[in-house]
């Protein structure tokens, strides 16, 4: 699976997120301060821009109505007990640029609020 | 029965006759107090001062404990006169009681240092609720306030007056802060984070005269130099009221003098507290009268047999952000004394352990006070150390704080003020179901005085209690656990800068959509762009000056000041609209013009084409002052709305505020822009202008307060500015004007504002003026955007087909 170069590490503030669309998949990629994490950029709620999100901890909260979705995992986290998740992606960042692996599944493209949690 | 007076309703009269009551029913109690209010905790006006605590937090025995032990309760009488041979007291209500014993707890008065001028109007002491709530009506941002002593309760007075916004000075004569507590080092550590705290510190001071024609209004010292003041708070140490032991002729030396047994040199008086000697010494801290009241209860009931054998004094300052505690014996300079220090100046961190023949003779902490209850042990124990000198200093931090509990031996105390151990706190946890620290202080006392072992008690019932539930405080949110009101302090005194670093140092490091927005503001109000802007922290419409919608997409609402406009606006408006394919044009209930349905990446070139300011219809601030014609065109009109109301959005607009402000200005009484619905609203009427606010027509429907009424349009503005500065600086977030003057009052209001002495209001505008022009037209950021990507949808560098 190939990793794709997305954007320079200075392109997304810290503590941010940023949308960018690859193919299909709309991607929320956040700067945590010590690493990055992208998750799919649709909450399962409404779908509100979770790279407009404000950031909790490990987790965002949509700016629509406040779902609380880990940032890690995709699970959804408030409200409680919901099976609802998003898709997360893998991360790496390379001479000061941030890299993406986007599994490609013919099932999972495009469609907004996946259900694909392992948590 | 025998009748038993108690001369004083203080805290160690009082404690005794609780002591008392545990022996059986043997007296008839009748009280005397000449404040006129029941028995309450001293120690806490300090935390009353600084806002942390209500009036009615620190009420140690209500009414209804009076009465439920049959105490007869005499307040506002003082006591005159004791006549020890017919065994009777007088009172200055001319009143004669009989006893058959007497108990004098009258504690003690402050020293008034004799200098000339100490009678003026301004000049307060710091000793009960009185002069503390005289202090609170007086104290008010802005005003100078200075304070003589730089001892334990100096500072806490100082740090209260400077919690209320005044602008504080210590006068200290000694050459170091808490001398008597504190070594030359100590002190020095002491100052600097006084001095952090935004408190000036002037040592070596000797004031030589109060000057002020009647009213205070400043200090002279000896050196010759002056400074002004508005307020003065004499806190030079305190005098044992021995007056009626001498009438009685008691033995009286510095104190009442009593022995080992609390008797006094008649069999039928007992004495206790502030106003006692014991073998020499007078106490002026409570844990000491408490373990005297103990002793003298079993005496006093015919259980003679414990002694009194004299107290270690251990001196803890109550000052949130500043620990200092100091016990026991600390000059090293003497024979057969050696010291152990530990010293970091960057963390403001200073230890110092004084040793004799192996035993610790006293310690001072200073920054970090964590092991204070491990020392007093070891003080009392007398416990001997030579083995562990090496871990003197550092006993083995545990991360764990449960561990740290279990450590702890039985005997141990916990609360230093009322004597209770570890060993006391399990025991009632056991034996009467105890689950909260509410019921843990009602049944054992502790935490009950000064509050510092508050944590350590409740980590203990965390440890035994399975069912413990915390109690519940109004927090801002479980992120930061604090009260808005306490952040908004320590903002300012611990000089916080950025959100991050507040959630750092006094939250969960994490920080959520509740608590950051609230913190983004609070560090802004206090430092007014001397501060980091963390647009992480904030809302997405405060990222990039829109409102977000429910698909994602903003709406864009120009400033267009008192709903006035002009073709050539509306023709880019409409230009805009049609180059952009905005969705919907909508004239809001604001009188001004949304555009709907923007996307994010348009919104810097809409702004730039339209040539107008942002309305900040997205953000909590300024949002718009709504007009009617008045006197340009309407029949009725008394008062020209239009030019007043444009003028108001001129000097308000760009500004944040705690929530959202909607203003009006109407030139008549019909209220056609519907002033007596807005936050800030200004009527005309023939002549005048009333000016109103905490009016709100939305889900709340509230009909707006008269704030003033005032003749000229320049008055009006003025009252509009000052309860608008008001508000910003004294809400919580997320508060609206409507719940804000239900909270405080109007009455309360107008004192602070419009009818606030002149430094104050000058104070308030002074504030607004720096934060105005220090604002800006958020939409500037078109041209100068925060970061590379605020409004730019980031492009892949590579594309690949997936
Ligand atoms: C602001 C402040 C902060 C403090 N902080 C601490 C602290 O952190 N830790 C600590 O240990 N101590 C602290 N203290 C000291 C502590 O409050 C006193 O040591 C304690 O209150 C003394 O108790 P007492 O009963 O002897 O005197 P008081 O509590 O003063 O009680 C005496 C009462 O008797 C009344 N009275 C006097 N004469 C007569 C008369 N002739 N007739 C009728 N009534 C009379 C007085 O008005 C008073 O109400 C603080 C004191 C103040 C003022
Ligand atoms: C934290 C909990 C929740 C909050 C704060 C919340 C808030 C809101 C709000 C404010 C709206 C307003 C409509 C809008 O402006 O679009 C909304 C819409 C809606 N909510 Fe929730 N909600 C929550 C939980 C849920 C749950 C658990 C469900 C069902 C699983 C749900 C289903 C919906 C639906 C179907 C809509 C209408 C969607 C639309 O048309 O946009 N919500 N929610
Ligand atoms: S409020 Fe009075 S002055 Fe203003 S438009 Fe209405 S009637 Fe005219
Ligand atoms: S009234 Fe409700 S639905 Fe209408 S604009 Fe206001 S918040 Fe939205």
């Amino acid at each position: 699976m190939t990793w794709i170069r997305i954007t320079e590490i200075a392109n997304i503030p810290l503590r941010e997120g940023r949308k960018v669309a690859v193919g299909p998949h709309e991607i929320a990629i956040f700067n945590m301060g010590d690493r990055f994490l992208a998750i799919q950029n649709q909450c399962p709620h409404g779908q509100g821009p979770l790279a407009d999100g404000i950031v909790s901890g490990n987790s965002v909260v949509c700016p629509l109505h406040g779902w609380k979705t880990c940032l890690e995992s995709g699970q959804v986290q408030r409200p409680k007990d919901l099976r609802e998740c998003v898709r997360s992606y893998p991360v790496r960042v390379e001479d000061g640029i941030v890299l993406l692996q986007i599994e490609d599944r013919a099932d999972a493209g495009g469609k907004p609020a996946e259900r694909m949690c392992t948590a | 029965m025998e009748k038993l007076i108690v001369i004083g309703n203080g805290m160690a009269g009082v404690a005794c006759v609780e002591q008392i009551l545990k022996h059986a029913p043997k007296f008839d109690i009748t009280i005397f107090g000449d404040e006129t209010h029941v028995n309450y905790n001293r120690i806490l006006l300090s935390s009353v001062l600084a806002g942390e605590k209500e009036m009615d937090d620190i009420t140690i025995n209500g009414l209804d404990w009076y009465q439920s032990n049959s105490i007869g309760l005499r307040l506002g009488v003082r006591i005159t006169g004791i006549d020890s041979a017919a065994k009777t007291v007088t009172g200055d209500d001319g009143s004669v009681t009989d006893y058959d014993k007497l108990l004098i707890a009258t504690g003690s008065t402050p020293f008034i240092p004799p200098v000339p001028g100490a009678g003026k109007e301004g000049v307060f002491c710091f000793r009960n609720l009185d002069e503390t709530k005289a202090l609170l009506e007086r104290a008010k941002p802005g005003i100078k306030a200075v304070v003589i002593g730089g001892g334990l309760l100096g500072l806490e007075a100082a740090r209260g007056l400077q919690v209320q916004g005044a602008d504080v000075t210590v006068v200290h004569l000694m050459d170091r802060l808490m001398e008597r507590q504190l070594d030359p080092v100590g002190g020095l550590y002491l100052k600097r984070m006084i001095e952090d705290m935004n408190v000036k510190v002037l040592l070596n001071k000797s004031t030589t005269e109060i000057l002020g024609n009647g009213h205070l209004e400043g200090l002279r010292f000896k050196d010759g130099e002056t400074i002004d003041a508005d307020l003065l708070v004499i806190a030079a140490g305190i005098r044992p009221n021995v007056e009626l032991g001498r009438k009685a002729g008691l033995n009286v030396q510095r104190g009442i003098v009593v022995n080992d047994f609390m008797e006094t040199s008649d069999p039928d008086i007992f004495a206790v507290g502030e106003c006692v000697e014991h073998n020499g010494v007078v106490y002026g801290l409570v844990a000491p009268l408490y373990e005297q009241g103990k002793v003298l209860a079993a005496t006093i009931t015919g259980n003679r047999g414990p002694v009194y054998k004299g107290s270690i004094s251990a001196a803890k300052l109550k000052i949130m952000g500043i620990d200092v505690y100091s016990a026991g014996f600390f000059d090293d300079t003497v024979a057969g004394v050696e010291s152990i220090r530990y010293e970091d100046p960057a963390m403001g961190v200073y230890k110092k352990l004084v040793l004799k023949d192996g035993c610790l003779a006293g310690v001072i902490l200073v920054g970090d006070v964590t092991d204070s209850h491990r020392y007093t042990e070891w003080l009392k124990s007398g416990a001997d150390l030579s083995k562990d000198r090496k871990n003197l200093l550092f006993p083995g931090s545990s991360p764990d704080k449960g561990l740290d509990i279990a450590e702890i031996s039985d005997a141990e105390t916990i609360c230093g003020c009322n004597g209770v151990t570890k060993g006391d706190i399990v025991s009632a946890v056991h034996a009467k179901g105890i689950q909260t620290l509410a019921q843990l202080k009602e049944c054992t006392r502790a935490s009950t005085g000064c509050g510092s072992c508050t944590s350590m008690c409740q980590s203990l019932l965390r440890a035994v209690v399975p069912e413990f539930e915390e109690e519940r405080k109004k927090v801002l949110c479980g992120c930061v656990p604090f009260s808005q009101e306490n952040l908004r302090e320590m903002v300012r005194s611990q000089q916080l800068k950025s959100v991050q670093e507040i959630l750092d140092i006094y939250g969960n490091g994490a920080g959520c959509e509740i608590c950051k927005p609230a913190l983004s503001y609070m560090v802004d109000m206090a430092w007014c762009g001397d501060h980091e802007e963390d647009r992480s922290a904030r809302f997405i419409n405060d990222r990039v000056h829109a409102n977000i919608q429910r698909d994602g997409t903003f709406s864009v609402i120009p400033r267009m000041r008192g709903g006035v406009t002009t073709p050539a606006e509306l023709r880019r408006i409409a230009d805009v609209a049609d180059k952009y394919n905005v969705p919907m044009v909508k004239v809001t209930g604001s009188q001004r013009i949304d555009l709907l349905g923007v996307k994010k990446e348009d919104l810097p070139k809409i702004w730039a084409d339209l040539g107008m300011p942002s309305g900040q219809a997205y953000t909590k601030g300024v949002r718009m002052v709504k007009t009617c014609v008045g006197t340009t065109f309407c029949r009725f009109g008394t008062q020209d709305s239009i030019t007043t109301g444009i003028e108001l959005e001129r000097r308000l607009e760009n500004l944040f505020t705690p929530h959202k402000t909607k203003m009006a200005v109407v030139g008549c009484p019909r209220n056609c822009a519907e002033s007596t619905v807005k936050d800030i609203g200004l009527v005309g009427q023939e002549g005048s202008w009333q000016v109103v606010v905490g009016g709100a027509a939305g889900k709340n429907v509230r009909k707006a307060d008269l704030l003033i009424t005032v003749e000229e349009t320049a008055d009006a503005l003025r009252a509009a500015e000052l309860f608008f500065q008001y508000y910003r600086e004294q809400a919580n977030y997320l508060e609206r004007t409507y719940d804000f003057v239900e909270r405080l009052g109007m009455e309360k209001i107008r004192k602070e504002t419009v009818y606030a002495p002149p430094p104050v209001q000058e104070a308030l505008l002074t504030r607004l003026a720096k934060a105005k022009a220090l604002s800006k037209d958020a939409w500037s950021e078109r041209d100068t955007p925060a970061n590379p990507t605020q409004f730019v949808q980031i492009q892949p560098l590579e594309t690949v087909a997936l």
